[in-house]
């Protein structure tokens, strides 16, 4: 499903995939909320494996948000939107190009 | 849930002596019939769980607020917080004070924290208590709190009081040790209450986390299945109070206070919670304002 939501979107870069991988990456790595190191993550690891907890999650969020300048709607504040890289990465790429939660 | 029938049952409990009321919502006496459920209650509980082999602690209804700090219950609970203050200033600040309370002036800005907080559900104090005896034991812990509660909620409805008693039993060890704890509490607890003659449904349950922050914290807790909630009708039948809660922290407390099992890991833990009032209405709710005219049956378990 996730693959097909990805494929859908269609007007992003490889570029601009990159950028916000490592976005996301800096986000992770300068918060000490993973008790890994996030280089070591591939993008489809477990985040809550790597140390993440329910608090720390929140507080990804928040960030994502600030960084993005998004804001996720309510039925995207879940626990697996934030279980990846990748789940973050669809989840922000559907928030900027308004198609939350497809 | 309608109101008329949160103040009708409260109402009606006042008039029977049962609530004392104290001019503020959610905060009542009770009467000598009230506590003697209460405690014929609490005595069966400690039977149902006799074979665990509990640790009994008994604390004040008040935590260090270091502990409390550290507890991150206001990064999920700020709007429930109470916190103990008091007037620490001299003479001429004393003569401020009281010129204030005359003239009906805001004077709690003389007020200032002390290291004293509410405690917000009993097993608070358990934790760094345990983490400071350091690694657990083979067998992980079982600890007996039996505390009131503070819980700013004001509300007509007398089954959400503001100070409260939780007695509970709360398991620190391994993630299997505390998953059995959990399960075989969710049976005993429907038992329990059966046993009592009351309608149970056993439901799963998210906590009043804050904000938006919140929702998602109350939505991980449901997609985890972390916290169930034995609910009775009180004063509706589309919303039933909870009167027991089965949570399985997994390593949040374990974390926080760095408590290790034998093996080096970190300490999961989970409880089980009695709500002491919420019980006792249910149990007027159903079989009447009068204990004496309760069914024999009922009356058995309890009375013995």
């Amino acid at each position: 499903m996730r693959a097909t939501a990805w494929t859908a979107l269609g007007d992003e870069t490889a570029e601009d995939v990159a950028s916000m991988d490592t976005t996301i990456r800096e986000i992770l790595a300068d918060s000490g909320w993973l008790a890994v190191d996030v280089a070591a993550l591939s993008d489809g690891d477990d985040l809550y494996a790597a140390g993440l907890t329910s608090h720390g999650s929140v507080n990804l969020m928040l960030a994502l948000e600030e960084r993005f300048d998004i804001e996720f709607p309510e039925q995207l504040l879940r626990r697996r939107t934030f279980e990846s890289i990748a789940a973050i990465r669809e989840a922000v790429t559907g928030l900027r190009n308004g198609t939350a939660g497809a | 849930m309608s109101t008329e029938t949160q103040t009708a049952f409260r109402d009606a409990l006042v008039a029977h002596g049962l609530l004392i009321p104290m001019g503020v919502d959610g905060l009542y006496g009770r009467s000598g019939v009230f506590e003697d459920v209460v405690e014929r209650f609490d005595a069966l509980i400690t039977q149902w769980g006799k074979d665990d082999g509990a640790e009994v602690m008994r604390f004040p209804p008040a935590l260090n607020r270091r502990h409390f700090e550290k507890s991150e219950y206001l990064n999920s609970f700020p709007q429930l917080a109470g916190t103990i203050h008091s007037f620490e200033g001299n003479e001429r600040d004393h003569q401020t004070l009281l010129q204030k309370l005359h003239d009906g002036e805001d004077w709690t800005g003389m007020q200032r924290p002390t290291d004293v907080v509410l405690t917000p559900a009993a097993c608070y104090p358990v934790y760094p208590t345990i983490a400071a005896r350091g690694v657990l034991p083979e067998r992980g812990r079982v600890v007996d709190v039996y505390s009131t509660c503070f819980r700013h909620e004001p509300s007509l409805d007398p089954a959400r009081m503001q100070l409260f008693r939780m007695r509970e039993y709360v398991r620190i060890g391994t993630p299997n040790q505390v998953m059995s704890f959990r399960r075989s509490w969710l049976e005993r607890g429907k038992l329990l209450m059966e046993s009592l003659g009351v309608p149970v449904a056993i439901d799963l349950a998210n906590d009043p986390f804050f904000g938006r922050a919140g929702r998602m914290l109350a939505a991980n807790q449901r997609d985890q299945g972390l916290k169930f909630e034995l609910l009775i009708p009180i004063t509706s039948a589309e919303k039933p109070t909870a009167c027991l809660s089965f949570n399985y922290h997994q390593d949040h407390f374990g974390l926080l206070w760095d408590i290790r099992t034998a093996d080096g890991e970190l300490a999961h833990t989970a409880c089980v919670g009695f709500g002491m009032e919420r019980v006792a209405l249910a149990l007027f709710r159903h079989h009447g304002f009068d204990p004496a005219d309760w069914p024999q049956a009922v009356r058995a378990v309890l009375w013995g």
